[in-house]
Formats: C-alpha cells, sequence, structure tokens
C-alpha cells in the first residue's frame, strides 16, 4: 500500500498567499465567530522569545504603542475591550470586540460585536521560529471594508487601509520588541508628534 | 542650525533648518566637526535616486563631538565620535550575524514599503540618503540626530586629529570589505575598477590582504597617479582597450579577482553606457553598468568579483552566460560598518593605513554648495572634499 501522491493536498502555503478568490471564506474557518470578508494576513519574525511578545500584546492597552492608527483599547470587563481607531478625514471609528481565544504564549483572537463601526475579527499567533530565531508572529484580521470598495479607496488614499497597517504594525511591533523604540526619520519632536497623527 | 539641503538636480543649498533634538531613548546629537561629501551624494545630486524630498539634508560620512543623550545611549557627552553611514539597530537577527548593513530595524516602518517593494525586503536606514532609506537627515550640517547611538558611533581617543579618522564613516570601511570580498589569495593579481576613494582604498587594503599585484583602472591621471602610489600598475581606459590590457597583463589567464568600485554612474563612450543611457533617460532602465561587464569578462575563469559600487536598479545585457561558464563569484553589498570599525582604527593608529592623502579640499560648511559643484565638475583634481562647519574661510585649502 503506497500513499497516492495524488491525494495528498499541496497546502504548506498559508491561506493569506493564496490566489484563490475565495481565500477569505477559507481563512475565517480558522476564527471562532468570523466576521468580515476582506482578508489581510502578515507574518513576521522577532527575535525574541514568544512568551514575552504575548504577554505585551495580550495587555491589549498598549497596542497604540506600535498601531499608529488605534487611538485607544480600553477594557470594558469580562474579555470585552471598546476599540478607538482612526478613520480617513480626521474621524474616527468604534467597536467593542470581545476576547474570543486566549492561550498564553500562543495565539490571540477577537471578534467585534453587533453594530460595530468597522465589522472585524482576527487572530494573532505565536510560534517558535525554526533555528533559535525568536517567534513567528502572524496576525490574520477579516474586516468588512467601510462603505464597501469607495471606502477602501479612500482609506488607501490616506494610509488607513487595513493591509497597509498590519504590515507596517508588525514591522513597528518588531522595532519595539527588539530594539526597546520605533524607528523615526524625525529629527525634532514637534516632527515626531506631527508623524503620528 | 545651519545644513546643507537638497532641492532639485543640481541644486543643493546651505539653509537655516530646525536643530535636532532627542527623538527616541537610544539617540545622540553630535555637534559636527567634520563632514565629507561621498562620490554617491553626487548620485543624489544628478537626480539619479528617487524618493528625495526639497529640504532634505545630505551627508552620510560625518563625525564630530556628543552634546547630548538620550536615556538609552552609551555614549557620554564631550566624547568624540565617528558615525557609520548605516543605521542599524544592533539587535536584530541580521545585526547579530554582524551583517548590519541588513539590518531589519534601521527603517521607519512605513519607509520599509519603498524598498522592500524594490528589492524584496528593506535594508538598513541610511543617513541623509533619501527616503527610500529612512528619510533620515544628514550630517552635512552643524548637529545631527544619531539614532541607535549605542550601536553605531565609535569613540576616538583624544589627540587622533578629525582627517585620520573621519573616513572610518563610510569609504575606508567600503574599500576594505570590496577586498576582502574578492577573497584575495597569496599571489593573486586584482584589478580595481574605479580610483575613486573607494576604489583607491580597495587597492591599499588588497596589498594589505596579501595581493602580489593589483591593476587600477580609470580615466583621470590624477587618480591613477594616487593609485600608483600605493604600488599599483594602471589602466587609463581612455587610451587603452581595458579588457585587452587586463589579458595581455596577466599573461591571458585575466585577473584573479575584480573589484567594481564605479557603479551606476560609469563614465566613457563605450556602446552599451550609450545604450544604458538612452534607457535611463526613457526610465525603461536605471544603471549604467559597463564597468560590472567589463569586469565579468576579464576575470579568470573561477575568479571572483566583488561590487562595492552602488547599483539602484535593473540592468540589462548583464553578461550572465560569461558569468555562469566561467564559475565565477560575485559578492556585493552595502558596507556592514559597525562590523570593520575597531579592526580599521585599530590601523590608522598604529600607521598601517593613512588615508589623509585623499582629501584635496577643506572647505567651511557654508560653502558646500561650492564644494559639490567642483566635485562634480573637477573629478580629476578634486578627490575629496571635507566640510568644517566651525572654519573660518581664511583657513579653507
Amino acid at each position: 500500500m503506497g500513499t497516492d501522491l495524488t491525494d495528498i493536498q499541496h497546502r504548506d502555503a498559508p491561506v493569506t498567499t493564496s490566489k484563490d478568490s475565495d481565500r477569505a471564506a477559507a481563512a475565517a474557518e480558522e476564527i471562532r465567530a468570523p466576521k468580515g470578508d476582506s482578508l489581510v494576513g502578515k507574518t513576521v519574525t522577532i527575535n525574541r522569545p514568544r512568551q514575552e511578545l504575548y504577554d505585551y500584546w495580550r495587555a491589549l492597552a498598549q497596542l497604540p504603542e506600535f498601531m499608529e492608527n488605534v487611538e485607544r483599547v480600553e477594557p470594558m470587563g469580562g474579555n470585552r475591550y471598546r476599540w478607538t481607531v482612526k478613520a480617513p478625514a480626521g474621524r474616527t471609528v468604534e467597536w467593542v470586540a470581545a476576547v474570543t481565544e486566549d492561550r498564553p504564549g500562543a495565539v490571540i483572537a477577537w471578534t467585534s460585536e453587533e453594530d460595530a463601526d468597522v465589522a472585524n475579527s482576527g487572530r494573532v499567533e505565536f510560534r517558535d521560529a525554526p533555528g533559535g530565531r525568536g517567534t513567528w508572529v502572524t496576525a490574520t484580521l477579516l474586516y468588512d471594508p467601510p462603505a464597501g470598495i469607495v471606502g477602501k479607496v479612500i482609506a488607501k488614499l490616506f494610509q488607513r487601509e487595513p493591509a497597509i497597517q498590519v504590515r507596517r504594525d508588525l514591522r513597528r511591533f518588531k522595532q519595539l520588541m527588539e530594539t526597546g523604540e520605533v524607528a523615526t526619520g524625525a529629527w525634532t519632536q514637534a516632527q515626531r508628534a506631527e508623524e503620528m497623527n | 542650525m545651519r545644513a546643507l539641503t537638497w532641492h532639485g538636480k543640481h541644486d543643493v543649498r546651505v539653509d537655516s533648518v530646525p536643530d535636532p533634538e532627542i527623538v527616541n531613548p537610544r539617540d545622540a546629537i553630535i555637534r559636527i566637526t567634520s563632514t565629507a561629501i561621498c562620490g554617491s551624494d553626487l548620485h543624489l545630486y544628478d537626480g539619479y535616486i528617487p524618493s528625495m524630498k526639497a529640504g532634505d539634508i545630505l551627508g552620510h560620512e560625518f563625525m564630530g563631538e556628543v552634546v547630548e543623550t538620550g536615556s538609552g545611549s552609551t555614549l557620554r557627552k564631550g566624547q568624540r565620535v565617528v558615525v557609520p553611514f548605516t543605521i542599524s539597530c544592533g539587535s536584530c537577527f541580521h545585526c547579530s550575524k554582524h551583517q548590519y548593513s541588513a539590518c531589519d530595524n534601521g527603517l521607519p516602518a512605513d519607509n520599509q514599503d519603498i524598498a522592500q517593494a524594490a528589492y524584496g525586503q528593506p535594508m538598513a536606514g541610511l543617513f541623509g540618503y533619501s527616503h527610500m532609506t529612512g528619510g533620515y537627515a544628514g550630517g552635512q550640517a552643524e548637529y545631527v540626530r544619531v539614532p541607535f547611538s549605542d550601536v553605531g558611533p565609535i569613540v576616538i581617543p583624544d589627540g587622533v586629529e578629525d582627517d585620520k579618522v573621519l573616513f572610518l564613516s563610510d569609504i575606508l570601511p567600503t574599500g576594505w570589505q570590496a577586498a576582502e570580498y574578492a577573497q584575495i589569495e597569496p599571489g593573486d593579481t586584482v584589478a580595481v575598477w574605479g580610483c575613486g576613494p573607494v576604489g583607491l582604498f580597495a587597492v591599499q587594503s588588497a596589498f594589505l590582504m596579501g595581493a602580489e599585484r593589483v591593476i587600477a583602472i580609470d580615466h583621470f591621471p590624477h587618480r591613477l597617479e594616487l593609485a600608483k602610489r600605493f604600488g599599483a600598475e594602471t589602466i587609463n581606459f581612455e587610451e587603452t582597450k581595458t579588457y585587452e590590457a587586463l589579458l595581455e597583463m596577466t599573461g591571458g589567464i585575466g585577473p584573479d579577482a575584480c573589484i567594481d568600485a564605479v557603479g551606476l554612474e560609469a563614465h566613457g563612450f563605450f556602446a552599451d553606457n550609450v545604450w544604458d543611457q538612452i534607457k535611463v533617460s526613457t526610465f525603461t532602465g536605471t544603471d549604467r553598468t559597463h564597468s560590472i561587464r567589463q569586469a565579468i569578462l576579464a576575470c579568470r575563469k573561477g575568479g571572483r568579483v566583488s561590487m562595492p559600487a552602488v547599483y539602484g536598479g535593473f540592468v540589462d545585457k548583464f553578461p550572465l552566460g560569461a558569468f555562469m561558464e566561467k564559475g565565477l563569484t560575485l559578492k556585493t553589498g552595502q558596507t556592514h560598518v559597525q562590523h570593520y570599525l575597531p579592526g580599521l582604527l585599530n590601523a590608522i593608529m598604529e600607521g598601517k593605513i593613512d588615508t589623509t592623502f585623499l582629501i584635496s579640499h577643506r572647505m567651511p560648511l557654508e560653502q558646500a554648495a561650492e564644494g559639490y559643484r567642483m566635485f562634480h565638475d573637477k573629478q580629476n583634481e578634486v578627490t575629496k572634499v571635507v566640510l568644517k562647519p566651525g572654519m573660518d574661510l581664511s583657513q579653507a585649502a
């Protein structure tokens, strides 16, 4: 009895890199109570132990330290948090999200509650990187773009598009964890403050 | 403060701009005492490098005195330091392997997008060299903010004058790394294209690493003369067919190692070069690459090609067949400056390496625009311009 090679599913590549137009649905299968049908996912290697990275992320209130578009994450008791996020043209959007999965040192997942300004759900996974290179941090985010495709284009113009944000937020998280600070080309405090707006 | 700012092709000016401040914990502020104009600054001057913005402060070869430190800096006020042109964090995977110019964290997250799109992965940050490399203000100024100051700058002992150590910031380690990448073995003949500062330091370094012969190639007589002083044989490519000469001068074998220290603005009226210029001007190609093609063709079978020269984009007519059939090795990259600093400072202190011969002009910072013009227009006589912010005009030489 040999293995029939044609039966093997060649799916080692993550679903976020799939060419399939249905990839968001496939990603949703891995998230409890998924919300949103646009998919964004990114992995970054961080030269620190995964427990340390998990601990920093799990204290959700300090996410604005590296998530430049997040203004506040406020605990509301239990596993619920209120998110206030910058939107294009000086507006903010808000939602309440519940932590739906929490495995210390490994996974944090969340889903927004009903009447969220931007319905979204996602998970961030912490895995040991091979070769003792620290931790692979994979963030997967499903979301409904505000006001559909037009909203998405406008968001992109203002650099608030989730695909851009996730990529940059993970880089900033890596910088903060590896170097203790977030890199900037600003050479005065005033310039730095302007960048953060 | 006063600083040299970029405003467009062949338009640089000394302007008044805000003083730098400590922005991040590991920062230090340096009061510049000496700052050089680099050959690669001419690529900015000529408008070859994208993602420049009007008002950007240039300069990535500089040194000075520590005047302010953040809470995470290990420097002390009053120390004299030379600052590497690469901005590297010291704690990522690449830095831990001493691949400092490949640092993951030197570039601000937003600026990494351009570099990632162009090169596949973002590189380290660079001082004063466009927004693709971080948008960091450069050191052709009275003061500069130095990020990761606990990792980059090297402290210079008292009594050692600026001119002796300034080139630790870029061109000396770059020339040294170029020679190291040529993997020189005893008995080797090494050919060096370009006798600008990096080429000349590569000539010097190649001899220190045991090369039996070095052949230097350029078309500026004065630069060839400088190479000759280090013991190199020379080829003036305006008078000589370089490939033919290299083969005849090596008994038909070709040089064991070839170093391209010319890069994306290769001079000379060669058919491929003219074609490249047409492509550059029509944006279908970005780099003029005669020297690297010639290096690959001339190099002996199984030889090594080292390419410190700066290239930014795409080329065509790259002799991939010659490269493969002859089994060459190509090693290249931005310089891992921090890796080389302690050893090279020692070599200078022991008198094994002297770099002061290179400086042809010393000027006040206020005359920086004139310095660019001279360096650009008179490459034969003007081998290196060093700007001294504190200098008064009567001392200029």
